[in-house]
């Protein structure tokens, strides 16, 4: 192995594992790409121009919405479903859908990031009035909690973990724990459920889904002041396996590790999807294109409000509304409008809304977004398991010695347990502290490398299966939640409208989740609507 | 020469050897090709023409008759040695069976020809002619009742077809690299030495294929397996073997037995006939989902009035194992080859969510226990569901459904899993004795009857109007639990959980 691919691997992967790699002759390479996301495009703005639109090339909306992922399509769905009609939905990239993108192959569809959501407790009725519109849901149960349909509901097996040349059932590693791991780990369990339990005088829970709806006692608010791993050792859990999974649930939700995520957003991720103490955690809804099922779902009910490829550069608050100006092909276009909904990441808006910065009421790069990489891996044929008994494929598949967070297998949720199939692979940039920089100085051939080079701990048999791998890099996927952030009183300025301007984003919840960008999303069209009925 | 008396020994063994690779030839040519008669005749009538064949190649050789002796002897003993496992391997893996299979024997049969008229020129000094003539082939004629005595009752029963093989091979070898001494004069000191080398060289073969035999995946199963294998092929599913034992043939799915042929008409009537006995009516379209052995469309295709049968099965290499081993194909009388069934190889789960049709009027289903999460599924609410597109209200199914005698819990759960999805149920049982008791659920998507006979006019072997109704009563050992069962589903695959436990009791 040359030096180049030895500190490649040690970058993405750790010193053994490029140790090992370096044994192995170099392989024949799939076919592929990078795919979507145009960094170059959204870095222009960087610059910081002034722009003039053609008088001719002005027209008048309603409502503008910015950005078509999760957020600004949900703002556009309450829209129409109010009977606003006049307004358009502006998205940056050739597709709608944001982080909930996905693209539908030959056998089943697969995700570029989001791919399943927790069935929402029954308070949540925006969100089950979506699910039903979707035929996602089979009624309620005794308790008039939603029921989702068998086949979406995540299939058994859910998830298995690669250890020492071995898969197991489930996330946490049981197999080969300590007594004092399992009394650690039922302690971490009997503490998760006091907040699961717990309400504050006005009945609120400590975590639940939208943030907004979480209790503010200054009980929990003051956990957002310390790391989970700093919560972890106060609370005498010092397990290793037990750090590991708390790891790798911060790694997941928030590409963060566990010493760099807030206890608060920690302790959200264990407790906000649990009913109540004892009860199994809310079921997951997945499909094999994941959360991309929503995407296309809102662009059948406003895909004709969509217009893609549209960069805006400028956003001018005036009077009596929002002058908003686009670029495409060269061409810039005015749109004026009474009310925006600015559905993008919010570190973005000192960029584009002239003379936010002179008189900003929130300092939006206090809006941190972390770095990954997602990898579609298209195979021909499932790994062969090393051993007739080992745990078979599940749906989620986690290399414990691994930075990454392993794989999702697009086939399993319908079944299809044979043959071809496509995994997606997720790797959060957070072991390093410039990962997005880090990021893009990798192509696709190095970055493909890494994620064969991983994945081949497991699977030997990866490189003769693997027939294409696209890859995308995200260099802003998600928020970050991390200490000081979501209790800073930050996202409670930003909710506030900036003049006509309504922030509409999972950025807002502190946190990035489907149901926080719905919400947000939601939220802001009602906020125009009231506005109207006045 | 030393000794010429011992040289008797040899062929006497010689002869015994030579009977032997003749009588393994056929015998795994009529396991496999089935049609003993033909197979026998043909493998004896090949073998000793290309003895013939041998002798009359003898006059050719006139030097160094001892060393082209125990040259010869000792290429009987690989070839003949390794005969049965290549033999059964061929079979597995290439098409021309018949050709690897003659070719062996005529092989064989030549050297073993050459053998007898070389030793006699050997001998020729030392007796008399009509001395010779007598002593030798009383001596071979001695040597084959030897054979065919010890072949039926000791070896086969015993060692196996592999290891009676490869254990007279090493015999053969063994008498080769004797003779080198008995024969010590007549042969240069150099080629000698030569000789033994090669005896060894052979001896050392045939016993790595002894030792390894456990280890080949297709020997080990002669150990995992009581009785011959005669058919093991890894398809892209799954490992698919078929034994040929005393009383019939058996087929093995990854190691579990799916049917032997002596009671299997048991197991597959008990899942066919009560189906079309609770339909009302004559079935003319029936489902069969799974039973890629062809044995339930045989139990279908008795009835005159089907006109249309749709088989899914996940396997092609099961679907054509009749093909593969004739001897299964005339079990399930060659029911692929009828105009009325078509055979469609997927994943029944995927089949039914993807593909439309009419509703038929019966449907069987006959899928390996479930052992594993891709099994599961086919015994979910969500199968049972997606089956109902595929029903009429009079629609009658008959699942089988383990033992609910080894997997209660299992088999009470697939019951209360169908009564979830809607159907109504009457569970049933019988027993097969290869398996033990075995259950089966009868559904409906409205109430019905139980049946109290089988259809008329149906050839069966063994339900019968007296007993029908019994199959549907239930001892107290295998009664419905007086506890909660979980409802097997996709995101909770209950079953699998059930009957992982339950058979795991039965492992060593």
């Amino acid at each position: 192995m040359n030096l180049s691919r030895r500190e490649l691997l040690t970058t993405f992967l750790g010193a053994p594992l490029a140790l090992a790699a370096c044994r192995e002759s170099p392989r024949r390479f799939p076919d592929g790409d990078i795919v979507g996301q145009s960094a170059e495009l959204g870095h222009i703005l960087r610059e910081n121009r002034t722009f003039q639109v053609p008088a001719d090339n002005w027209e008048t909306k309603r409502v503008a919405i910015i950005g078509g992922g999760i957020a600004g399509l949900s703002a556009a769905w309450q829209l129409r479903r109010d009977g606003v009609d006049d307004f358009v939905v502006l998205e940056l990239e050739k597709e709608a859908g944001g982080t909930s993108s996905s693209t539908q192959g030959p056998i089943v569809g697969y995700p570029w990031a989001a791919h399943y959501l927790p069935v929402p407790f029954k308070e949540n009725v925006d969100l089950i009035s979506l699910l039903n519109e979707m035929s996602l849901l089979d009624g309620v149960d005794v308790n008039g909690e939603p029921v989702g349909k068998e086949q979406f509901l995540c299939r058994e097996p859910e998830e298995r973990v690669f250890f020492k040349g071995r898969w197991y059932e489930g996330l946490y590693l049981h197999a080969g724990e300590s007594d004092e791991d399992k009394r650690q780990y039922a302690e971490f369990q009997r503490l998760v459920d006091i907040w699961v339990n717990w309400r504050d005088a006005a009945g609120k829970r400590a975590f639940v889904v939208p943030v907004e709806q979480c209790s503010t006692d200054v009980e929990f608010t003051q956990l957002d002041k310390i790391t989970f791993a700093d919560w972890l050792s106060q609370n005498g859990l010092t397990s290793e396996r037990l750090h590991w999974y708390c790891d790798y649930a911060c790694r997941d939700d928030y590409g963060l590790k566990v010493d760099q995520t807030s206890a608060w957003a920690g302790l959200f991720y264990f407790c906000s999807r649990v009913r109540k103490s004892g009860v199994e955690s809310q079921p997951f809804l997945t499909v094999p294109e994941g959360n991309g099922q929503f995407v296309n779902h809102f662009l059948t009910k406003v895909g004709d409000k969509v217009r893609r490829s549209q960069m805006v550069v400028s956003v001018v608050p005036t009077e009596n509304g929002v002058e908003v100006i686009t670029l495409r092909n060269g061409e810039l276009r005015g749109i004026r409008c009474k009310d925006l909904i600015y559905a993008a990441p919010i570190f973005t808006a000192p960029y584009i809304i002239r003379g936010f910065q002179n008189d900003a009421p929130f300092n939006a790069a206090a809006f941190q977004h972390n770095a990954w990489f997602v990898a579609n891996l298209q195979l021909k044929d499932r790994p062969k398991p090393r051993f007739a008994k080992d745990f078979p494929l599940a749906w989620d598949n986690v290399i414990y010695e691994s930075p990454s967070l392993g794989y999702v297998t697009a086939t399993h949720q319908k079944g299809i347990d044979y043959g071809p199939t496509v995994l997606t692979y997720y790797y959060p940039m957070c072991h390093d502290p410039v990962g997005r920089t880090t990021l893009f100085n990798y192509d696709w051939k190095q970055l493909t490398d890494v994620c064969l080079s991983d994945l081949s701990r497991a699977h030997t048999d990866i490189y003769e299966l693997t027939t294409r791998i696209d890859i995308m890099r995200w260099g802003h996927a998600m928020i970050s939640p991390r200490p000081n952030f979501i209790h800073s009183g930050i996202r409670e300025r930003a909710i506030k409208p900036y003049r006509n301007i309504h922030f509409a984003h999972t950025d807002l919840g502190g946190i990035a989740l489907f149901e926080e960008a719905f919400y947000h999303g939601l939220r802001a069209a009602d906020v125009i609507l009231v506005g109207d009925r006045g | 020469m030393r000794r010429p008396s011992l040289l008797f020994l040899n062929v006497i063994i010689i002869a015994t050897c030579g009977l032997i690779y003749e009588l393994l030839a056929a015998t795994v040519s009529s396991y496999v090709l089935g049609d003993s008669v033909t197979q026998f005749s043909l493998i004896i009538g090949v073998y000793l023409s290309a003895m013939g064949v041998g002798s009359y190649l003898s006059r050719f050789i006139d030097k160094d008759i001892a060393e082209r002796f125990i040259e010869i002897e000792l290429a009987v003993a690989i070839i003949g040695g390794l005969s049965a496992p290549l033999l059964f391997l061929s079979f597995a893996y290439l098409s021309y069976f018949g050709i690897v299979l003659y070719t062996l024997v005529f092989i064989v049969g030549t050297l073993v020809g050459l053998e007898i008229p070389l030793l006699m020129r050997i001998l020729k000094d030392k007796l008399d002619f009509k001395e010779l003539v007598s002593r030798v082939l009383a001596l071979d004629y001695a040597g084959a009742l030897v054979a065919s005595l010890l072949f039926p009752i000791f070896l086969v029963p015993r060692l196996g077809l592999n290891r009676t093989s490869l254990v007279f091979g090493i015999l053969n070898a063994g008498v080769g690299i004797w003779a080198t001494w008995l024969l010590e004069p007549m042969i240069p000191t150099r080629k000698l030495t030569l000789l033994r080398v090669k005896g060894f060289i052979v001896v050392v073969i045939l016993a790595i294929g002894l030792i390894k035999a456990d280890s080949l995946t297709t020997l080990a199963e002669d150990g995992l397996f009581v009785d011959n294998v005669i058919y093991a092929k890894s398809s892209e599913y799954q490992r698919i073997v078929v034994t040929k034992g005393k009383v019939g043939y058996s087929l093995f799915l990854n190691g579990n037995l799916q049917f032997n042929s002596f009671d299997e008409y048991r197991y597959h009537e008990a899942l066919v006939h009560p189906g079309f006995a609770a339909f009302n009516g004559d079935a003319k379209r029936v489902l069969i989902l799974g039973g890629g052995d062809g044995l339930a469309a045989r139990e279908v295709l008795k009835y005159k009035t089907v006109e249309q049968v749709q088989l899914v099965d996940l396997d092609p290499a099961m679907t054509q194992v009749a093909y593969s081993v004739p001897a299964l194909g005339e079990l399930n009388k060659h029911a692929f080859e009828d105009p009325r069934v078509q055979v469609t190889n997927t994943d029944a789960f995927v089949w039914l969510d993807n593909v439309s049709t009419e509703p038929f009027d019966v449907v069987i289903i006959d899928f390996p226990d479930p052992n594993n999460f891709a099994l599961g599924k086919l015994y979910t609410t969500r199968f049972y569901n997606l089956l109902k597109q595929k029903l009429k209200p009079d629609s009658a199914v008959v699942i089988q459904t383990t033992s609910p005698l080894i997997a209660r819990q299992s088999f009470w759960c697939v019951m209360k899993t169908l009564e979830a999805s809607g159907y109504t149920v009457k569970p049933f049982q019988t027993s097969v004795p290869s398996f033990g008791i075995w259950g089966y659920a009868l559904a409906k998507l409205q109430p019905f009857d139980t049946p109290t006979k089988p259809p008329e006019n149906v050839e069966l072997r063994f339900l019968n109007n007296e007993t029908f109704a019994s199959l549907f009563e239930f001892p107290s050992d295998t009664s419905k639990p007086d506890f909660d069962l979980e409802i097997n589903r996709l995101d909770n695959q209950a079953l699998v959980r059930y009957y992982e436990t339950e058979w795991r009791r039965f492992e060593q």
